[in-house]
């Protein structure tokens, strides 16, 4: 699944009246299909990636039937001295620093203006942001790939004279794409955070004369980092899996090699086909994405924002 | 704002047009491609990079449609039915059992329930990526991997879901009301379906519309599990015809169509679900 998202951070779960365990059966029946489904398809296939990268392909001979063997950490050897990988991780990470500030500040940006009271037709604006959210990213990157290349776009004044698809602009031509798609979907998160606002708190504010920038930066913001908080998260795990974009424009642009990003690196190694380094490979991300994550929402936790 | 002083007045037309001009600004960066997207589909084949790219000229949507339907016996139909299947079965039947999960683990106690959750929260945080490979290789092991299911199949799982489901069930569903139905002889899964589940609705809804743009997105699962162009979701197709586009020219045009096509219904149901958005995303902000 993409990211998807909410607000709120995980808070321990309501006391109920017993403490035993009633209504045994109920509860059966309401958490066994997902935890079944969860457990076959996510939980296993987790699993059995680990064992598959601790794998090698012997032959035989030159020509002998092959055949896996354990091979320890082998795989995590290749991976780790593997230079197209870890450039690729660098340039995801670059993307990610670049793209996800100018996506969620955007965002925030648009966020705040629709919540201050002082435009008409908020639903107009709000529909119109959101609407890029209902292409797919794999239909984003192909329109995009058009209105950048320049025999086909109709901004031939833009294109004919810079070259969006060169090696030096690809990546940000990709950020475009990703940042089209994506803001006015983190806007409506920290638009919806900002009307669960008691409005009295501007009340307040207005009787000690704060202004609406005043109000923005020191009232509605500091109440909405949560919900930044998550949309941060949930862009990082989307950047570290950067793949239909840059997939996509490799039909439009040499500069996009089968390594690219680290995701299009497993489906290129997997289609080689090496399943246990790309397995490796992947393993290595989850584990990267993890660490990330936990660590923007340990960050955050201790400067006391959620 | 009661009987504000003139430069305050001033002050706040400036805002006001300040405002109002960086929103055009963005409406204009967000609604162009898809406008121009819409113009070219309508335009001739051989045109739509050239004459004006932002207004019609030779409308000719009709050709172009019926172009599309029949181009390699109408599989762009094909596509698009089959993404419909898998989405909407998908989103359905998972957002019931995100629900009943996230509902169980909100209003009952039971050994592991601690455990469970936190292990549905690591979910979330999985990569799909990390296990779109490893599913095509377990499918491959019980030759399903070619099939409708290996792609069905996993799209039901949405741990997401789950947490939203809960953190709703605790903040919605009165404890008290339970005890009464209970009193009232109402099983826990009758009770469930006929009382709590209106009550979550809205959050049913919120996962219904996530899941199903998570999987009317989903690319990667797709391209690693199926050789079969018949079983293609409409990205993965597009996809495809877009990467032949350097052999088969005619294939261009009829890209940009089925890109547009592709999007309508979601445009179209994103604007008449628009306000179940704002209210479902407005209870996961509400702690």
């Amino acid at each position: 699944m993409n990211p998807t998202v909410a607000v709120g951070a995980p808070d321990s779960p309501p006391r109920t009246r017993s403490t035993r365990t009633r209504h045994g059966t109920a509860v059966l029946i309401f958490v066994v299909p997902f935890g079944l489904l969860f457990a076959l398809f996510y939980a296993i296939p987790i699993g059995y990636a680990v064992v598959q990268s601790l794998y090698v392909v012997k032959r035989t001979g030159t020509f002998g039937p092959a055949h896996q063997v354990f091979g320890g950490l082998a795989q995590y050897q290749r991976v780790f001295s593997d230079s197209p990988f870890w450039h690729s991780v660098a340039r995801v990470l670059l993307f990610g620093v670049v793209q996800v500030p100018v996506m969620l500040g955007l965002a925030l940006l648009l966020a705040l203006i629709l919540d201050s009271g002082l435009i008409r037709g908020k639903r107009f604006y709000r529909l119109a942001f959101f609407l890029p959210y209902a292409v797919p990213g794999v239909v984003a990157a192909i329109m995009w790939g058009y209105l950048y290349s320049p025999n086909l776009s109709p901004f031939t004044a833009v294109t004919s004279n810079v070259d969006l698809l060169s090696a030096d602009l690809v990546l940000w031509a990709m950020a475009n794409v990703v940042t089209w798609v994506y803001v006015g979907y983190n806007m409506l998160i920290i638009y919806s955070a900002l009307l669960a606002i008691p409005t009295d708190i501007y009340e307040a504010a207005r009787l000690d004369g704060a202004g609406q920038f005043r109000v923005a930066w020191s009232i509605k913001i500091p109440l909405v980092l949560p919900a930044i908080v998550l949309t941060t998260v949930f862009s990082v795990i989307g950047t570290l899996q950067l793949l239909a974009e840059p997939q996509v424009f490799r039909s439009f642009s040499s500069a996009v090699s089968s390594t690219y990003t680290p995701n299009l690196t497993v489906y290129s190694t997997s289609s080689v086909p090496n399943f246990n380094l790309a397995a490796a490979f992947s393993v290595v991300l989850a584990v990267a994405t993890f660490i990330l994550s936990f660590s923007i929402l340990k960050f955050t936790q201790r400067r006391g924002i959620q | 704002m009661s009987a504000p002083a003139a430069p305050a007045v001033r002050a706040s037309i400036l805002s006001r047009a300040g405002a109002t001009l960086v929103l055009l600004m963005f409406t204009v960066y967000f609604l162009v491609p898809l406008w121009w997207l819409f113009v070219g589909a309508t335009k001739n084949q051989g045109q739509f990079a050239g004459g004006n790219a932002l207004w019609f000229d030779h409308f000719q949507f009709g050709t172009n449609i019926s172009k599309l339907m029949s181009y390699n016996d109408g599989i762009f139909w094909r596509w698009m039915l089959n993404s419909i299947a898998y989405t909407v079965g998908a989103a359905a039947l998972g957002t019931l059992f995100a629900g009943m999960c996230g509902y169980a683990l909100a209003k009952y106690r039971f050994p592991g329930r601690e455990t469970l959750f936190n292990i549905v929260l690591g979910g979330v945080l999985v990569p799909a990526t990390a296990l779109a490979l490893p599913l095509f290789l377990i499918f491959s092991k019980f030759h399903a991997a070619n099939t409708f299911w290996a792609v069905f199949i996993p799209s039901l799982v949405n741990p997401f879901g789950v947490y939203l489901a809960r953190v709703y069930a605790a903040a919605s569903v009165p404890e008290d009301l339970l005890e009464a139905a209970r009193i009232d002889g109402s099983g826990e899964v009758r009770t469930f379906f006929t009382i709590s589940s209106r009550l979550m609705a809205p959050a049913f809804v919120t996962i219904f519309l996530f899941h199903f743009v998570a999987v009317w997105n989903n690319f990667l699962l797709p391209l690693i599990m199926l050789g079969n162009e018949k079983l293609f979701p409409v990205t993965l197709g597009l996809y495809a015809w877009n990467s032949q586009v350097d052999q088969r020219p005619e294939l261009r045009g009829l890209v940009l169509v089925g890109a547009l096509v592709s999007i309508l219904p979601m445009i179209v149901a994103f604007i008449f679900l628009q306000r179940f958005w704002r209210s479902g995303l407005g209870t996961g902000s509400i702690k």
